[in-house]
């Protein structure tokens, strides 16, 4: 779905991704970890167009990001940001339906395109007409994911979407994205920091450590055949200390 | 309880010849680092080349200790001998890389005197901001009327929605400051006016005064200035904070344009509501003049209101509400291009409202002054 080729981004003289090659296959869920600025929110960001590669080619679908019209290509995206993102003098369900009403759908199928996503997302129906301020935490992550899914897109980007949220919110939150995930079967870009997450909801782990990918495959391989110093340094840095109390 | 730190050779029969092996147990505490410093330099050799800080007994080390225990190794590695740490436990060595890292700082000296930048290069790094300051304000220019263009051919591509809340925001709610600021604006001129005209008996010009000075300049001038200070700094702060907050990412990967839903709406609103605002600036400028020249000055109410409706036309209050078009426009555009351009978080947002006030005052007063040298070399 997405084919990163010698990528490098470079923000005030200091690299954010230097060489980068990756691959992202149609239908399976990625999570791109690492730790605060080892490059993997800019890799989102490159994957979605928002920003450039200084070298090196971005395609989605085969098709080079850089030629083609991005306004078209993101139609076939969903992307949601850590705090949802959501404009706060909009109600939740004309955040939902801005692009829909922006590409002219008419107010039936709108309606029933909420409804569905809703019921998808376990949102109840009379919090959509409450502001993002009136919603839980949580409740602003569904509103931002049904926003993200309401052109029913090809590709879910999603950049630390729990990273927000309390720890008892997020492990139910956890628990609903994963089957909703697993309901709607699109291909799902994560990006966390947190590795028991990642491993949570992806099939497919990359290891970012600045700018470079450090490994990538299943968590199990990254737990038990590190490649390097780092990935064990990271990989036990990330152990709950009450490990050491069970 | 906290075990004292100690500092041993390793090497029992004294200096070897290839070097010392030191061996530091305990707990190192900030606090310790000058008698750390004195013990390891009693007991190095001069001729020892190399020296090994053997740390596999120490049991742990504050941020403290690690910077002065690395500033001994890299004294030792400045004067030519190979110093290395050995030993340390994952923890003391995490402690240790990330100071290490971090990098050395160079000594300060309260005496030492500030880094001096020639003044060719004082010059060019000030000719290039201000390149790059007008290069942006051109591309942002440029970004308004392309996509001015755009939303003039489709218009449903604006987020309409906002212009009703920002009228609200901006005039609505800023209608009574500005009322009062315009009010005790006419009162303070009718009494400064009043005190040298009454001394040539021409009492009766301070309605003439006071209406042509608030619907041709003051009017408007302190209205847009009320207006910079709520809307101007609003618009900056809040349309920074949606882009330090990434909400002006999700706009676009919405394929919305953040002109079309963040830009137009606000100016339009400016633009419809100032003008507004100013008619009401005019009217209670001319009220606060009243209240001298009936109070002060024993004009009768009738006198008073006759003179000013002899001494103004209708060109007077237009002339004024057309400046404050454009001052509305600058206030707009200036607000939304420094809410646009906040990088950094919450400080970030905090320097693009301040800076966002302060060029729009600035654009007040030069669109002011334009307009005063047209109207003046067109005699109008």
């Amino acid at each position: 779905m997405f084919e990163l080729r010698r990528v490098s981004k470079i923000y005030d003289e200091t690299p954010a991704l230097s060489d980068v090659n990756l691959a992202i296959r149609s239908g399976e869920t990625t999570a791109l970890i690492g730790p605060s600025g080892s490059g993997k929110s800019t890799l989102l960001r490159l994957m979605i167009g928002l920003t450039a590669p200084d070298r090196g080619t971005v395609f989605f679908d085969r098709v080079d990001l850089a030629a083609s019209d991005l306004l078209k290509v993101r139609t076939r995206m969903g992307y949601v940001i850590q705090d949802g993102g959501l404009f706060p003098h909009l109600t939740a369900r004309q955040n939902i339906v801005l692009m829909a009403e922006h590409l002219g759908w008419d107010p039936v199928r709108r309606e029933h395109r909420v409804e569905e996503l809703a019921m998808l997302s376990d949102f109840p129906l009379d919090g959509l007409e409450r502001f993002p301020s009136q919603l839980s935490g949580g409740q602003r992550q569904r509103v931002s994911l049904m926003r993200a899914l309401m052109l029913d897109p090809d590709v879910l980007l999603l950049d630390e979407p729990l990273g927000a949220l309390d720890p008892m919110i997020r492990v139910g939150l956890q628990a609903e994205l994963s089957a909703i995930f697993e309901r709607v079967a699109k291909t799902v870009v994560l990006v966390t920091h947190d590795i028991s997450e990642a491993g949570f909801f992806a099939s497919h782990l990359v290891l970012m450590n600045e700018g470079r990918i450090a490994q990538s495959g299943s968590l199990r391989e990254l737990v038990h055949e590190p490649a390097s110093d780092f990935v064990a340094a990271f990989i036990n840095a990330q152990r709950s200390p009450l490990e050491s109390l069970a | 309880m906290n075990e004292e730190f100690s500092v041993k050779r390793a090497d029992p029969h004294g200096a070897a010849r290839e070097g010392a092996h030191l061996l530091i147990s305990g707990r190192l505490d900030f606090r310790d680092s000058a008698r750390l410093k004195r013990a390891i330099r009693g007991l190095l050799k001069p001729e020892e080349s190399t020296i090994r800080f053997d740390l596999s007994n120490l049991q742990a080390l504050d941020g403290g200790s690690t910077a002065v225990l690395l500033a001994l190794q890299q004294e030792l590695q400045a004067a030519g001998k190979n110093a290395e740490v050995i030993g340390a436990e994952d923890r003391v060595r995490a402690l240790l890389e990330l100071y290490q890292n971090h990098g050395a700082c160079a000594p300060t000296s309260p005496h030492s005197a500030p880094h001096r930048v020639p003044i060719f290069e004082q010059i060019g790094r000030t000719s290039l901001e201000i390149r790059d300051a007008l290069q942006s304000w051109f591309a942002y220019v440029g970004d308004v009327l392309a996509q001015a263009l755009i939303a003039i051919r489709l218009p449903a591509t604006v987020h309409w929605r906002d212009v009703g809340r920002m009228m609200e925001r901006a005039g609505a709610d800023g209608l009574p400051i500005v009322a009062l600021i315009n009010f005790l604006v006419g009162l303070v001129m009718g009494f400064q006016a009043a005190v040298q005209l009454k001394q040539i008996g021409a009492n009766l010009f301070v309605a003439d005064l006071v209406a042509l000075a608030q619907t041709r300049e003051l009017g408007p001038l302190m209205t847009a200035i009320v207006v910079a200070g709520r809307s101007g700094a609003a618009f900056a702060a809040e349309i920074g904070t949606m882009q330090v907050s990434e909400e002006v990412d999700a706009l676009h990967t919405l394929r919305l344009n953040p002109y079309r839903f963040l830009v137009f709406p606000r100016t339009l609103a400016l633009i419809i509501v100032v003008p507004l605002l100013t008619l009401v600036a005019d009217f209670v400028g001319i009220l606060g003049g009243l209240v001298v020249g009936v109070t002060g000055l024993d004009l009768s109410v009738n006198a008073y209101l006759i003179e000013t409706r002899l001494s103004l036309d209708a060109w007077d209050v237009f002339s004024g509400v057309l400046k404050s078009v454009f001052f509305a426009g600058a206030i707009a555009l200036i607000a939304c291009q420094r809410g646009l351009a906040t990088r950094g978080g919450a400080e970030g947002v905090g320097r693009s409202t301040t800076s966002a006030v302060v060029a729009i005052l600035f654009a007040i007063i030069v669109i002011d002054a334009v307009f005063t040298v047209l109207y003046h070399v067109f005699d109008i």
